[in-house]
């Protein structure tokens, strides 16, 4: 038993990070985030795992702003997301500008890559930086150059989107959201479209990428090898809710809740 | 039945050369206007503003379902009685450019709808503004594929422009018809506008299939 003082997970008194408030999105008829509360803390590293259908995906699209939600409050560094402050104190529907600064705190890495096809890696990671945060071509290109050398691209930066291999684009779509500076990433199942001898080089990146910044991270993953050995936390995603949550250790090691239970056996028996 | 005259075709080759040369400019004239004007035309109406999508969209639909000639006769004939005078010339080149950006907006809305949605999330996420992202990221990968096309609608608008002869333009055409009613004599220059027309088609056509393999080995 380890009763060494650990890192506390997340601090209760600190302002968290990520704040989901009651937060409701729904398509149609169907419900995909009930009612979601959540607090991620600055720092902390959440993995988010759960059958498909579960809501998991949608949270890190509504937190990039890809989606709207129907209900609630999200708030990133303190300061709601989709909403502002009106006239009256009381919350409005957040202004493009609004939008465009929040959504500047916040880096996200898509399951499909999503590279531009017709850049090489260099401009892929420095287009942005250069056309949004207004960085000097100079500057922009150090900073490119340094991310993709910190994820082993140093000598691929002429190479375009399909000259590379699915481990090595999605190396470069992870350089090209740190060029931003965010203060929160969200991985959206980064390694489901990867051939499993690739997903080693891109956990590695996410993995060093834990270990030397201070960034929040929110992880949806079926890797729960990875889950386990990466998060501080994990999160069970079930019918638009967190079903259950807690240290890898006691998620994976004694679940409470049957459902839960009943998910992570059927992927150890897929693996 | 009178034979091709050699002689005779011989004679008018270069009146009808001269007046080739107003039919290129005005085809490639109305295409350089039509090119950026249709694309002006797609990007309005996949706007989210109602207010310019809808009549956007009115109006294309509305130029490609009627035909050339009667745009033509209305901007040439119809408009000087409303105060906007045209020459004939002006008339025909701004009546082939307006009535082919319709079909260039279609073409091009077709490119825009192909690049992946995933390609606007990826610039979302970046925090993109939308005209950078068109500029740097959606247009040229809608572009790209539908060059081809472009260059297609290149020959039928050259082919169009003796339609133009309706309003008094001296097209190669035009020439070709006032020389037959000064000698009475068609069979020659006819036939000649005919095969510059095809010489110049299939020359065309040539470079755009050059352009579509030069286009293939994307992605």
């Amino acid at each position: 038993m380890n009763t060494a003082p650990q890192m506390p997970l997340a601090a209760p008194a600190a302002q968290p990070m990520v704040r989901f408030a009651g937060v409701t999105k729904r398509y149609g008829e169907l419900t995909v985030l009930d009612q979601l509360d959540l607090d991620v803390a600055p720092g902390e590293k959440v993995a988010i795992i759960g059958p498909s259908g579960s809501g998991k995906s949608t949270l890190l699209r509504v937190l990039m702003t890809l989606e709207d939600i129907d209900d609630g409050v999200i708030e990133v560094d303190g300061e709601p997301l989709t909403h502002m402050s009106g006239p009256d104190g009381a919350l409005v529907r957040a202004s493009s500008r609004h939008l465009r600064r929040m959504r500047g705190k916040v880096g996200m890495v898509f399951q499909s890559f999503n590279l531009f096809p017709h850049m090489d890696a260099l401009h892929n990671v420095m287009e942005a930086p250069v056309q949004v945060l207004g960085l000097p071509k100079a500057e922009a290109r150090e900073r490119a150059e340094e991310l993709l050398a910190m994820v082993g691209l140093q000598d691929k930066l002429e190479h375009f989107p399909a000259q590379l291999s699915g481990g090595q684009q999605q190396r470069v779509a992870i350089a090209r959201a740190l060029a931003m500076r965010p203060q929160v990433m969200l991985f959206d199942e980064v390694t489901s479209a990867l051939d499993p001898e690739l997903c080693g080089e891109v956990l590695n990146v996410i993995r060093r990428l834990g270990d030397a910044h201070n960034l929040t991270m929110l992880m949806v993953t079926h890797q729960m090898g990875f889950a386990r050995e990466f998060a501080d936390r994990v999160c069970f995603f079930h019918q638009g809710r967190i079903h259950e949550q807690g240290t890898p250790e006691a998620l994976f090691g004694d679940p409470q809740q049957e459902r839960t239970r009943e998910f992570l056996s059927a992927v150890n028996e897929a693996h | 039945m009178s034979f091709f005259d050699w002689t005779f075709a011989w004679q008018i080759l270069p009146r009808l050369l001269d007046a080739s040369l107003a039919t290129l400019g005005i085809a490639l004239a109305g295409f350089a206007i039509a090119v950026v004007l249709g694309l002006f035309l797609a990007l309005g109406r996949r706007s989210r503003l109602r207010w310019l999508a809808w009549p956007i969209a009115g109006l294309i639909e509305f130029i490609r379902s009627t035909p050339l000639l009667i745009q033509v006769y209305f901007l040439f004939y119809v408009l000087p009685n409303y105060g906007f005078q045209l020459s004939a010339l002006q008339a025909g080149i701004l009546g082939i450019a307006v009535h082919y950006a319709c079909y260039t907006a279609e073409v091009y809305r077709a490119g825009l709808d192909a690049v992946p949605r995933a390609q606007w999330e990826a610039v979302t996420a970046l925090n993109m503004r939308p005209w950078t992202a068109y500029r740097d990221v959606i247009l040229p990968q809608a572009l790209r594929p539908v060059l081809p096309a472009l260059g297609n609608y290149l020959i039928s608008i050259l082919k169009d422009t003796p339609v133009l002869s309706a309003i008094t333009v001296v097209e190669i055409m035009q020439r070709a018809k006032n020389i037959g009613s000064e000698s009475f004599r068609y069979l020659e220059p006819i036939t000649l506008v005919g095969l510059f027309f095809l010489i110049l088609s299939l020359g065309l056509a040539w470079f755009v299939r050059r352009l579509e393999q030069r286009m293939e080995p994307v992605r």
